[in-house]
């Protein structure tokens, strides 16, 4: 691993860390969404349920 | 080149065509709007969700529409400074990323809203990647004709995001943005012919011939100007809607004319007609949209 590194210039692993940092924030939102999606689809059928 | 470990997020968003996209988002918009002026009714979040499932499944297909033509990219001055051909995005990476948010939208697009709008944009991401950029793109000047059926149906997706259906109404939207892409294609090819003889992309100029190409677009533009008329016809949309059809049509056939009549080798009336193109679809959409929003929440 760090033979790998050693190959990266200083701005190509800034380039990856940001790699790295977009892939964490795109894994969160979709994790977000999905369970967003779940609450709200709940509520809805319950809503939709008792009415 | 080799600028792979040089990739910024910024590489991988431009492999989804974010200005596709932004047309994909609005074009889906006006469909969802219609659908729930018409009685459908969706949670305002899971519309949101579903227009993002949509967007991001436009921009799937575009990662693998650059994947698939990263050769043609390559030559073609519009496209040669894409993340391929520029060498930051290597191709097995774009078909990665663009197959999995493939996958991620149409589930998510289930999850979201329903089955059918699910599969439909299933289907949208196939049309593109399969039968438009694999099979037609570089075998027939008819290309975009057929394969402009991809960017037709994300209203249709929407639409049956928000009501489980795909009605008339959804399809004459499909038929305005179908029959749109003739002629702005072809007015674009006009002036880009060179571009896309270098590629051996044989769009109808440089296969049928300039004279031919802008007859096409006149006959193409006189029948998309009457299909924007039929929501009015079916009360999609409302007098509002009709003016504003009617004036952007005519705006349409006036420069599709001067098209016609420019003399050979001319660029600057297909420059105008591609570029008041975009401006007619916006309008006509916008029109159908506040005619929507004014049913919704204009009354109260």
């Amino acid at each position: 691993m760090a033979a790998a590194d050693d190959n990266l210039s200083p701005e190509a692993k800034k380039s990856r860390n940001r790699r790295s940092i977009a892939i964490a924030l795109g894994l969160g939102a979709f994790i977000l969404i999905v369970y967003l999606t779940t609450i709200i689809r709940i509520s809805v059928n319950v809503g939709g349920a008792g009415s | 080149m080799n600028n792979k470990s040089a990739a910024e997020p910024g590489h991988y968003f431009a492999l989804l065509k974010p200005r596709v996209m932004s047309l994909v988002i609005f074009t889906a918009f006006v469909g969802m709007m219609a659908a729930v002026a018409g009685g459908s009714s969706l949670h305002p979040g899971l519309a949101a969700i579903s227009i993002l499932a949509i967007a991001v499944g436009a921009g799937a297909s575009g990662a693998l529409n650059m994947w698939w033509d990263a050769d043609i990219d390559a030559v073609m001055a519009r496209t040669a400074l894409r993340p391929i051909p520029t060498g930051f995005i290597h191709k097995s990476e774009a078909a990665g990323f663009g197959l999995l948010l493939s996958g991620l939208s149409v589930a998510l697009l289930g999850l979201a809203s329903n089955y059918v709008a699910a599969a439909l944009l299933a289907f949208t991401i196939f049309f593109y990647v399969v039968i438009y950029s694999m099979w037609l793109k570089r075998s027939t000047p008819q290309n975009i004709v057929i394969g402009g059926a991809a960017g037709a149906l994300p209203p249709v997706v929407a639409w049956a995001a928000a009501s489980g259906t795909a009605p008339l109404n959804a399809w004459i939207l499909f038929a305005i943005i179908f029959l749109w892409t003739p002629p702005h294609f072809w007015a674009l090819a006009l002036y880009r012919e060179g571009d896309y003889a270098r590629a051996g992309v044989p769009m109808m100029p440089n296969v049928a011939g300039e004279e031919s190409t802008k007859r096409q677009i006149l006959i193409y533009s006189i029948v998309l100007v009457l299909a924007g008329l039929a929501p009015f016809a079916t009360g999609l949309g409302g007098p509002f809607y009709l003016a504003v059809s009617s004036a952007f049509g005519a705006g349409f056939i006036m420069l599709a004319w001067r098209v016609f009549t420019a003399p050979p080798r001319s660029k600057d009336a297909a420059k105008s007609l591609f570029a008041f193109s975009i401006i007619y679809l916006f309008a006509v959409f916008a029109a159908l949209l506040a005619e929507d929003l004014w049913t919704l929440y204009g009354r109260s």
